[in-house]
């Protein structure tokens, strides 16, 4: 009689200290989960507080006046989306095939583990070495100069390792009963792959492909050496032109020669226009997402 | 006396790395026949099933030994293009797998990767198939919806369709109604009564009811051997081994 109710006891108040450590960790777990949003929130609350009032018809159509003072990022917001668009145009179908490859064909062995050794190695690499290596190899090797492709190709060095893995993620999530299936029926491996898995694996790809626009719309150290200037005022016409861009053109206000003070809230202005651009993209991925996943089912 | 037998499988090992998973196995398949395939989990009925396809080329670490005889060549031998034996050795899978595309164009897609472009062609397959799968009926109004609308009886029949639009002379089914409910499975077994006038069938079961209603030869597959081979009828009423009787009347597995 005694020895049970002991047990009864120790079991209760057991139970109390279970569910009073899972009670606080779920808490911690909601903090962490919360701070996530909170540091976006911030940031973006901040800019927009900042930045809104510089945000004027003029200030988004026109060339920089006076300095910088004055005048508008019009070349800054049409230099950002050449190389970002331009970095995803080059990167894509490399980052694709390779991890079609990878995925798809290639057989395990010391050449496989070699490749996802280099990919993993790449997406570790600081930004501002891929703007040496840049410097080095498209701008002064191959005598691109400081030009558009330079920076392109540079940017899609960056985000190809964004793609692969992405791409790669969205192909292991196709199931392997799609591949048997089609493979029963007499099609080859590759009309597997574009007609069946491809895809399939399109919603995911494509979220990649916006994400690593983002990514590269948003860089700065890979083009201050490769594309970008301090200051032109035209359009870029042709591929070997210089360019201003929306983070480089941050970077030139907010340290280099003008009057700092002054051009503060275009600082904060061009840093809206910058996030507005890149969320705005990443929103636009989600949408288009969906909208594939819906179309799928 | 050959010339009955669609496919003539002798002295089969398959390994998966050093494991080996079908031990020395001989066994001919008749022409317009079904022929089940029992036995517990793990003997190997599957695999075996797999090597008449050569689905099994997709393990890295698999290994085939022995001879396998489709009509009159070997279908491992190195000038055998496995895209063509896969045409003519259509395959059924356990879960119901259409292809995240609508009705017709799930169908239609071995028509098109073999390279039929007629479309006046490719219409009339798809309503024959359809109909060999008796699933025109339910869905000739919905052609051109999603084929994951469908239930999971309909996506089988689907993929049963799916198989016979290339027309092959085999069809291989792996379990084919075990992820169904039992009316849908009733008209998966009345589809096999149909089907196997043109069609040599092969069908791997959990299910020892299904093998003696649609078959008419069973194998008894144990721990990765063929334990028996016999008609159905012979098999389950007279079962010549032990193991088999054992097998059958559930004492075991």
């Amino acid at each position: 009689m005694e020895e049970k109710k002991i047990f009864e006891l120790s079991f209760e108040k057991a139970l109390c200290r279970r569910k009073r450590v899972q009670k606080i960790l779920f808490m911690l777990f909601r903090i962490a989960a919360l701070i996530n949003c909170a540091a976006l929130f911030l940031v973006v609350t901040f800019i927009f507080m900042k930045g809104w009032k510089a945000i004027t018809w003029e200030f988004l159509t026109q060339s920089p006046l006076e300095m910088m003072t004055k005048g508008g990022i019009l070349p800054c917001i049409v230099g950002t989306l050449f190389l970002g668009i331009g970095a995803i145009v080059v990167a894509l179908p490399i980052g694709v095939a390779s991890a079609i490859y990878l995925n798809e064909y290639a057989r395990p062995g010391k050449l496989l583990r070699l490749i996802r050794l280099g990919i993993s190695n790449l997406a570790g690499v600081p930004s501002v070495v891929f703007g040496l290596f840049g410097l080095a190899f498209f701008v002064i090797w191959l005598k691109m100069g400081v030009s558009i492709i330079a920076g392109v190709l540079t940017l899609a060095s960056l985000t190809l390792p964004v793609i692969i893995g992405s791409t790669e993620e969205a192909l292991k999530s196709v199931p392997n009963t799609y591949r048997e299936a089609s493979l029963a029926l007499g099609a080859t491996r590759w009309q597997t792959i574009y007609r069946v898995v491809v895809p399939a694996a399109l919603p995911g790809i494509l979220t990649g492909a916006i994400l690593g626009l983002s990514r590269a719309a948003g860089e700065t150290a890979p083009i201050m050496f490769t594309a970008a200037v301090f200051y032109t005022p035209n359009i870029p016409a042709s591929p070997f032109d210089k360019i201003m861009a929306l983070p480089y053109h941050i970077y030139v206000l907010a340290t280099a020669g003008t009057n700092i003070e002054a051009t503060r809230p275009l600082q904060y202005g061009t840093a809206l226009v910058l996030i507005t651009l890149v969320l705005g993209m990443n929103l636009a991925a989600i949408v288009w997402r969906s909208k594939l996943r819906k179309k799928m089912k | 006396m050959t010339e009955n037998y669609k496919m003539r499988v002798s002295h089969l090992n398959f390994y998966y790395g050093k494991a080996q998973a079908l031990h020395d196995i001989s066994l001919n398949i008749k022409k317009s026949q079904v022929t089940a395939l029992i036995g517990p989990s793990g003997c190997g009925k599957s695999t075996f099933l797999r090597c008449l396809n050569r689905m099994n080329d997709l393990i890295p670490s698999g290994r085939v030994e022995g001879e396998i005889l489709f009509d009159d060549f070997d279908i491992n031998a190195p000038s055998v293009d496995v895209v063509m034996l896969r045409r003519r050795v259509g395959m059924v899978f356990q879960k119901p797998n259409p292809f995240p595309k609508n009705i017709f164009e799930n169908v239609a897609y071995g028509l098109r990767v073999n390279g039929v472009k007629d479309k006046a062609f490719i219409e009339s397959r798809v309503e024959e198939s359809l109909k060999k799968a008796a699933l025109w009926d339910e869905i000739r109004d919905r052609l051109h919806e999603s084929a994951l609308g469908l239930s999971g009886g309909q996506q089988q029949r689907l993929c049963i369709a799916r198989a016979l639009a290339v027309e092959p002379e085999i069809v291989l089914m792996d379990e084919p109604a075990s992820a169904l409910d039992p009316i849908a499975t009733q008209k998966i077994e009345d589809l096999i009564g149909e089907l196997k006038e043109n069609y040599t069938i092969i069908i791997v079961t959990h299910n020892m009811q299904q093998a003696a209603r649609v078959s008419d030869m069973t194998a008894f597959f144990y721990m990765g051997k063929l334990i028996e081979l016999d008609e159905t009828d012979t098999l389950f009423t007279r079962p010549r081994l032990k193991q088999t009787e054992d097998y059958i009347t559930g004492r075991f597995g």
